[in-house]
This record gives C-alpha cells, structure tokens and sequence, in this order.
C-alpha cells in the first residue's frame, strides 16, 4: 500500500485553506453570536406582546393626558413602579365607555375582586435589582428607557392563535451592556427632574453641558462607583 | 586506583553506556517498537484489556461524582467558608504540575542537547496532555456554573463584561490554554513521522486511512526532514519557557493575596520545582510497568532511569530548600498571622499532613542519593509514589491550612473533603489511566524516528 495516497492531492491545499481559514471563522461565530444575542429575537425589542385587553398607551397619554403617575403611582418612592389595581381604572370607567366590549374584563375583574393579569414585558433577571425610584430622583426619564409610551397604538393585525391584539413592546434591550452605557455616562441621559414624565422634553442646551451641571445638582456619582457590580447585582 | 580516579572511572563508564541495548538495527527498532500497536502478542494484549478495563471503572467514579456534583452544585463537596478552594485546587495545581516534566523532558532536555530523552519524550509528552485534561476540568467544576466557563475569555458579548486582566485567574486562563495547544502541537508534529512508519506498515485497511490522514503525507525526504525539524525545534524553544510560565501563573492565583501561606514572593519557583519534581515521580511511575509489559527494555535502560532520578533528586531539593526558606521568611517576618499558620500547621488540626509533606517531599527523597536505590526500579517505584502522594499533600497544605485559620477567629474553620470530593480525586486517575493505555496501543509510545537517528548518530561516532 506504501505507494498509494490515502487522500487526493488536492487535500494539501484544502488543509491550509481549512487552517487558515479557521481563524476568520471561529472570529465569524464570535461576532454572530453577539449580534444574534443583541437581536431582537433575544432580546425582543420591538417584539410587540398582547394584553389581557387591548390596553392603548398612546390614547391614555396623548388623547387623555394622564400623568404616567396616575396609573404607576409608585414609581418615585418604591423600587416598583407599580401596576394600577382594577379600581384606578373604574374611577374613569364608571363614566366613559360603559357599553364597549372592550371593558368586559375590567369590569368583571373589578366585580369579582380578581385583578387583571398583566404580562410584564420589562422583565429583569433574579440576580439584578433594578430601583424606579432612585432613577427617576436622579433625573432619567420615562422615555428613556420605555421608550415613546405616547406613541404605542394597539397594532392593527391580531396574532392568528388567540386573536388577540399586540399593544406593547420593549424600547430598549435591556442588557447589561445597555445598562452600563449611561452608568458609564449618566451625563449623555439625565434630565432635569421636572421634565422625567415629559415624553416630549428636548434639551434646551447641549445636553454635554446640562447632564454635567445635573450630575452636579443631583450628586449622580461617578462611573467607577455606578459601574460597581453590587450596584445592580445582589 | 585512588578513590577518586574510581569514581570518575565508574561516572565515565555511566555515561557511555548506551542509550539502545547493543544489537539493534534501523529495522530491528522500527520492528519491536511499532508491533506494540500493529500486532501485539496475545499476552500482552490481554494485559492491557485488564489494565483499560480496570481504568475504565475508576473513571466511571469520575464521571459518577462529575455527574453528582453537575447535578447538585459544588455544595455536595467540602468546600465552605472559610475554606472555600478545597480539593478541586488542590488536585488543579497537583495535577498540572505532573504535566510540566513531560514538557521538561521533551523541550529543555532537547534544546540542552540530552539525547537520553529520546526514548522517554513521546509518553512523558502524551502525559503532559492528559494531565492537563484532568487539571482543566477541576477549575471548570469548582466555577459551580461550568456552562459558563467562557466568561472567562474575552469575546464579544451582550454585557460589556471584559476579563479583569489584572487578576492572575485570567492569566491562568490564557496559560492553560497556550500550554495545552503548545503540547498536542509538539506532541503531534513529534508523532508525525511514525505515523507515516505505521501507516506503512499495517495490513488494516481503516487503519491505514486514519494513520494516512494524521501522517499529513509524510514521506521523509530531506526537505521534509528539513522542515520538520525547524519546527520542532521553534516548538520547544516555545514550550520551554511555559515550563517557567505557566506554574508561575499557577502560584499567582495563591500569592496575590494576602492570605498569610500564600502571600509569599517564593511562590513562583517554589511551584516551578515542584511540578516539575512530582511530574518525574509520574514519568518514573508510568515508565516502570510500560517497559515491563511492553518488553522495551532495549530501549528505556537503567540509565535512563538513573538520569531520571537524579534530576529527581535536584529538584527535590529545591523543593526541600524552598521549605527551608518559606518558614524562615514567615519568622524573619516577625508576623503574628505569618508566626500562628506555621504554629498551627506544625502542631494543630492538619499537622499530621504537614509532617507527612516534609517527610514525603524534603526527607525521603533523600535516599536517591544512593545509586542502590537509583538502579532498584522496585525500590524507586515506592519513592516516587511517595513523591506523588507528598505532592498532592503539599498543595493540600498550603490550599486548606492557609484558609482555615484566617485573621478573625470568628471565620476560623475546619474542612474536610467529602466522599464525592474523593471521588472526583480517584476518578481522575481513571481518566488518566484510560486516556494513557490508549495512546499506548494506538499510537508509538517511544519515538522510533528519534531512536533511529540515536542509533545512527551513535554508529558515526565510534566510525569516526
């Protein structure tokens, strides 16, 4: 057999390819699998989810002009900002909408004494605390992180299953990469702490300068303290 | 004859004895050395089924106590506060230690031109890999989250997270990884060749395309040789400095911090000496039954073993040194904390450890100094079993008695490893054990390019 090749000639040059090669592509699988973990399909911004009802952001904020602090009223004194229990609802709901079909669940929840099931969409992992209140003190705003609540229409087409509308959806991805972007620069986000429920608000000057002069006033710490693991993690 | 003219007689004489037994040809070498893998006789065979068979059970403890702890946590070990790096430390660092003599003998003894090596270099090479696969599943294990051991490295991720390049844990990391590809590369290109040899030379077809595959077209000409042995070479002026480097890393991780034991500027060569120490003794262990069973006498003489033990005997007594220095520092020191550990590991709880790692390591390898014991391979069969043990003792020592008396008497503890902390212990030979007797049988366990060129070169020289 000493006289035969076990493999054809071409395998010599099919080897270096493969060695050389093998660099790029161990890189390349590196780099897809950040930018699949960044994707919405893991990280689900945008992925618009349904409610128990058809519940419209954007006709409560806009149309009405509720204070988001009307329903989450927590929010500057609790880590949770807090979901509104079926009776903030009916204080309006007594009045508006009493034949609309789109009410029958909150009004059986509000006779049965069994509240509405939410489905959390701005969902943390175990080992992260995360507090409202000490953010929205420090002057970062609603819109920041939830992004244009005002403009958060329930979608026209239903999901095929249950026929149910999707009417809400993450902003932002919430990695802890998305977190250390403004631990690292607070300054790039804050604002001034009578404009954290405008979802409108525009800086007035560079935000360079105001986020500096607001870290300031607000005593925001430094990126090495903010940037400590024990800050978010327990 | 003067006593002195006696004894350079007698090391002269030592040192031209030769490394083949006379007799052996190109052929006769290449014959005996590669029919241990192509048509080994009944009983040899038979004997190494009973040995992989009984490994096979004890790695079957491996993977039964891996399997528990993956399953439960590290929880079902002893490691607790404040002795939270318990056995899996202790078996990382003893385990990678043997691995540095394979290194050792394959690259330093090469680049100083010691051909004696070249009969040793292939499985001490193949021992170097398989300890560091052992070692580098106890680090894994004692992370409690092994799935996500690749944290560790740095790539690009969703939480912005980068290693801590200033922590020696990182470094050890790196190490691992460059001193493990460094090894298979060595060990593979040194294989080469009699992969070509087997492929040659057997009769089975499959085998024939795998050894083909993995002989990379070897076909040995001069340009071939040429090349190769630049590589080679360029390899083990790579892998020399690791033998430095990467026990040095290993040390780091105990003597960044300022725990008293292991806060100590000695650490490095102190570790160094000591892998390389306890990886002999394991050359030694393994060299023993492998030429019995396998009839390669011819080829591993008493000189071999004799070199072996005396760079044994070195080593060990710079680590017998070290000891000395250790506990003269920590009275020099005039620490209180430093002064109470050597107290406590003398006289408390785990005394009896630290004896046995004197005794062991600094006191019985002494006995070397005789060339009565050097020349008995039953008698340095036990001493390097000592070593071996004294070792695993020695990092017991420094891991567990370090921590357990800590500045606060309150976080003072004791430890104790459990049945699954030994399991893990035992079955890791296991793995060892089985991963050793299959590369015995499948591939050359001594080089017989290199034996082929030992003999020509020895053929030159009494022709010239």
């Amino acid at each position: 057999m000493i006289n035969n090749r076990v493999l054809p000639r071409f395998t010599n040059t099919l080897s270096s390819v493969i060695i050389f090669g093998s660099f790029f592509f161990i890189a390349g699988i590196m780099w897809a699998g950040y930018l699949i973990r960044g994707s919405p399909l893991y990280t689900g911004v945008g992925v618009a989810r349904p409610q128990p009802i058809p519940f419209s952001h954007e006709r409560h904020i806009r149309s009405d002009a509720i204070d988001c602090r009307f329903c989450h009223s927590s929010v500057e004194s609790s880590p949770f900002a807090g979901m509104p229990p079926t009776e903030t609802c009916m204080q309006c709901h007594t009045q508006i909408g009493l034949n609309s079909p789109i009410l029958d669940q909150v009004r059986e929840s509000y006779k049965t004494n069994r509240p509405l099931q939410w489905q959390r969409i701005y969902n943390l992992p175990g080992y992260v605390h995360f507090d409202h209140s000490i953010h929205v003190n420090k002057g970062v705003g609603c819109v920041t992180c939830h992004g244009p609540m005002d403009n958060m229409v329930p979608l026209p087409e239903q999901f095929p299953i249950d026929n149910r509308t999707p009417v809400i959806w993450k902003a932002q991805p919430l990695t802890m990469q998305w977190c250390l972007k403004c631990h690292r620069n607070p300054e790039n986000y804050v604002r001034p702490r009578e404009q954290v429920f405008n979802l409108n608000w525009r800086p007035q000057k560079p935000q360079a300068d105001l986020g500096r002069e607001l870290i300031g006033k607000y005593k925001i710490k430094d990126a090495g303290y903010l940037t400590n693991c024990d800050v978010c993690h327990f | 004859m003067s006593q002195r003219a006696k004894r350079e007689a007698l090391t002269s004489e030592e040192s031209l004895r030769p490394l083949i037994k006379p007799g052996h040809t190109l052929t006769s070498i290449t014959n005996k050395i590669s029919a241990i893998v192509l048509s080994p006789p009944l009983l040899t065979w038979l004997q190494w089924l009973i040995g992989l068979g009984l490994s096979f059970i004890i790695l079957m403890i491996f993977m039964f106590g891996v399997s528990w702890v993956l399953y439960r946590g590290v929880g079902v070990w002893g490691v607790n506060i404040p002795v939270a790096w318990g056995f899996a430390i202790t078996n990382f660092v003893w385990w990678i230690g043997i691995g540095h003599a394979g290194t050792l003998i394959s690259a330093i003894l090469l680049l100083m031109n010691q051909n004696w090596r070249n009969s040793i270099n292939r499985f001490a090479e193949a021992m170097t890999l398989f300890a560091l696969g052992c070692a580098s599943l106890f680090p894994l294990l004692h992370l409690g989250r092994p799935e996500a051991f690749y944290w560790m490295l740095p790539y690009p991720n969703i939480m912005s997270l980068w290693p801590q390049f200033r922590s020696p844990l990182v470094w050890d990391v790196f190490a691992m990884i460059v001193y493990g590809l460094v090894s298979l590369f060595f060990w593979y290109l040194g294989l080469v060749p009699d992969l070509a040899t087997l492929r040659d030379r057997t009769e089975n077809r499959l085998a024939w395309v795998i050894y083909g595959i993995l002989s990379l077209g070897w076909r040995g000409g001069s340009r071939q040789w040429f090349y190769y042995e630049r590589a080679y070479l360029l390899l083990a002026g790579l892998a020399t400095p690791l033998v430095i480097s990467v026990h040095s890393i290993v040390s780091f991780d105990f003597s960044v911090a300022i725990v008293p034991g292991w806060h100590s500027t000695l650490f490095p060569p102190y570790f160094v000496a000591g892998a390389a120490f306890s990886g002999l003794a394991m050359v030694i262990l393994i060299a023993i039954p492998i030429r019995y069973v396998f009839g390669l006498e011819d080829f591993i003489t008493m000189r071999h073993f004799n070199n072996l033990a005396k760079l044994m005997l070195a080593l060990g007594l710079i680590v017998a040194y070290s000891y000395v220095v250790e506990y003269f520092f920590r009275w020099y020191s005039d620490n209180t904390y430093q002064s109470n550990l050597t107290h406590d590991q003398a006289t408390g709880a785990y005394s009896w450890m630290f004896w046995l790692q004197i005794t062991c390591n600094a006191l019985i390898p002494q006995v070397l100094w005789f060339k009565q014991v050097r020349s008995n391979l039953r008698l340095l069969f036990i001493v390097s079993i000592v070593i071996s043990v004294g070792m695993w003792v020695e990092r017991y020592v420094i891991v567990i008695t370090s921590l357990h008396r800590d500045f606060l008497p309150s976080v003072f503890g004791m430890f104790s490893g459990t049945i699954w902390d030994w399991a893990t212990l035992i079955g890791s030979f296991g793995l060892f054990l089985c991963l050793m007797f299959m590369f015995i049988r499948l591939l050359p366990g001594v080089s017989m390019a290199e034996m082929r060129k030992l003999l020509l070169h020895g053929k030159m020289k009494e022709e010239s």
